[in-house]
């Protein structure tokens, strides 16, 4: 757990300086990441920098699970917190091994455990040890080169990460690989992590919470979803965008959004039947399920004429949605296959309930009011 | 013609006067080493103190090396080594100071930010990072400091035949007192091969010394 109380640092002369940090107080609890986020100069570095004694506070206080930081070495507290800096900051004289190494080596661990833990790391993000043990930083990508970054700051299992930007020299695509990469291991690891970031998605994507900062403020300190659905201040409100509720649409999963049960019809039912479903419902299209419980036709409102059976009525299942992912990606395969109704279905392509566009507006304003 | 002759007549004379020529620079150098290398890293932890003893540096390779002898026979007769090797090494130490630690503060100087940064972050302590980090990036430049020093002062040295320190110059002396083309060419390209040759096996160590990591078109 890391507490932040009234932290502040002013640059330069008391009174004529700036203070980059103002009177800061946040606390993030155990096994949670917190993303420090905000524009450029707004303090995060340097608050960041203040938890691990890179920079003395003028003021306020830091605690670590409860002890202030002032009291413990600063060696020895910054070896026991995980540490990734804006520039990646590779050692280019050590190789890849010796680098990941470098604070098991300083708190002396066995030379083999510690080569064995780098070898694991690195299997982790996918770098093939064999390849890669030998290496120096220069001979690999930028993308690498991070990882590796990352893998620095896990290696001596530090129950605390401080991360300044760790993904922010790489293009975007590869940006989103390593932050599911980072996010699948957190899963398992639990580090409680501050993370800086000044990418509104990534934060989103990545935080329990997120601290928003202003010139050295802390404007809001909140969860994703409370802080797009419920922003503090006119400033978060712009800094957010104006589509913000669209980021928010990342936040739900198809599973919360969904209407379930959802009403089905057989392939041997009159359309009567489905026409009757749906006018009770309002939804513009109804599912009709094979014996199996899988989605096999859709039938929609407006299509609907006369008499006959359902199966003749029925169009081909164009896309299906898994519940696990999230609204975003399922409003894309609804626009996309221009599908106004679109089954949401599990691991084995069993009906489970539907989403419409309505389905989606609701539950985001739900969301909204939960916060 | 008559030059080669002469040469090839006094091989082994040639050898001896190379090794005492080689004596000098190499132990002075060793000891300019021991010296400049750490005024040099000390020098990083203030800007003023670096710049002082800089300046102070560049001063004394100002002072001509006739002149810096001539100085040394007053100061060192009281303790009997006016002449000789004495001197010559203490001159070739004092010339060597400047692309020492110039060289070595700069290096360590230039060493990324970034690099520091991480050290310190990750809890190394400054006599760690120094051998970790800042010594290994900085060893080329250093080295490149060492070599200019060495050529350098194989030039110095031959000058210190006039104190009588033996060496190479010993020639050229005697060349230019009993008016003889055939020594003092000698002398003279004498000098040049052992700087080159010098030079070349330095590079060498150099690049021993260079950290893989950063030597150029590593194999990937
Ligand atoms: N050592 C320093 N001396 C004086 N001012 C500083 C120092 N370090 C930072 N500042 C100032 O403090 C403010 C906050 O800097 P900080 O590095 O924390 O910003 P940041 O939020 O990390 O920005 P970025 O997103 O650009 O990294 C800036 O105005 C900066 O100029
Ligand atoms: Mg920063």
């Amino acid at each position: 757990m890391i507490r932040l109380e009234n932290l502040t640092k002013t640059f330069g002369a008391a009174g004529s300086g700036i203070t980059a940090v103002d009177r800061v107080s946040f606390e993030v609890p155990e096994g949670e990441i917190c993303v420090l986020l905000g524009p450029s100069g707004c303090g995060k570095t340097t608050t960041m920098k203040m938890i691990n004694r890179l920079i003395e506070p003028t003021s306020g206080k830091v605690f670590i699970d409860g002890k202030d930081v002032t009291h413990i070495d600063p060696i020895q507290l910054r070896r026991s917190i995980g540490y990734v800096i804006q520039q990646i900051g590779l050692f280019p004289n050590k190789t890849v091994a010796d680098n990941i190494c470098v604070v098991p080596d300083l708190l002396g661990w066995d030379r083999k455990k510690s080569r064995t833990r780098a070898a694991e790391l690195l299997e982790m993000v996918g770098l093939q040890p064999d390849t890669f043990m030998k290496r120096y930083p220069k001979e690999l990508s930028g993308g690498q080169q991070q990882r590796v970054g990352v893998l620095r700051a896990l290696a001596a299992d530090a129950p605390v990460m401080l991360m300044d930007e760790p993904f922010g020299a790489i293009d975007p695509i590869n940006r989103e690989v390593i932050q599911d990469e980072f996010l699948r291991m957190q899963k398992t690891l639990r580090k409680t992590v501050i993370f800086v970031s000044h990418d509104l998605d990534e934060a989103v994507k990545m935080a329990d919470k997120i601290a928003i900062f202003r010139a050295g403020r802390l404007e809001q300190f909140a969860s994703p979803e409370h802080l797009l659905s419920n922003p503090a201040t006119p400033f978060i409100e712009t800094f957010l965008g104006t589509d913000r509720s669209l980021k928010l649409l990342r936040l739900v999963q198809v599973a919360d959004a969904m209407l379930t049960p959802a009403d089905t019809v057989r392939p041997e039912d009159p359309v009567a039947k489905a026409r009757d479903l749906m006018e009770k419902s309002g939804h513009p299209a109804i599912i009709m399920s094979n014996g199996d419980g899988r989605p096999g036709g859709i039938i929609l409102a407006s299509r609907i004429t006369g008499q006959g059976s359902c199966r003749e009525a029925a169009e081909p299942v164009r896309a299906t949605v898994p519940v696990k992912v999230d609204l975003r990606s399922a409003v894309a395969l609804m626009f996309t296959h221009d599908m106004p109704v679109i089954p949401c279905v599990d691991e084995d392509g069993k009906l489970q309930g539907v989403l419409t566009y309505r389905s989606i507006v609701r539950s985001l304003a739900n969301s909204k009011i939960a916060a | 013609m008559e030059t080669l002759q002469f040469a090839y007549d006094n091989l082994s004379l040639i050898g001896s006067r190379a090794l005492e020529h080689i004596a000098i620079v190499s132990v002075a150098v060793s000891i300019a080493v021991l010296t400049g290398v750490p005024i040099g890293l000390a020098i990083t932890q203030s800007k003023r103190a670096a710049d002082f003893v800089l300046y102070l540096a560049s001063m004394l390779i100002t002072i001509p090396s006739i002149a810096l002898f001539g100085l040394m026979i007053p100061l060192l007769s009281p303790i009997g080594y006016g002449i000789g090797y004495v001197p010559a090494v203490i001159a070739v130490i004092l010339y060597s100071q400047l692309p020492i630690i110039r060289n070595t503060y700069t290096a360590i100087a230039d060493v990324d930010p970034a690099l520091r940064e991480a050290g310190i972050g990750m809890g190394m302590s400054p006599l760690q990072r120094l051998r970790q980090v800042e010594i290994p990036l900085a060893m080329p430049v250093i080295m490149a400091g060492i070599r200019t020093a060495v050529v350098m002062n194989i030039g110095v040295t031959a000058i210190a035949a006039y104190i009588g320190a033996g060496g190479l110059g010993t020639f050229i002396s005697r060349g230019i007192s009993q008016t003889d083309p055939r020594q003092l060419i000698t002398g003279a390209v004498a000098v040049s091969i052992l700087a080159i040759a010098v030079d070349l096996f330095l590079a060498f160590v150099q690049k021993l010394l260079t950290p893989k990591g950063l030597a150029t078109g590593v194999a990937a």
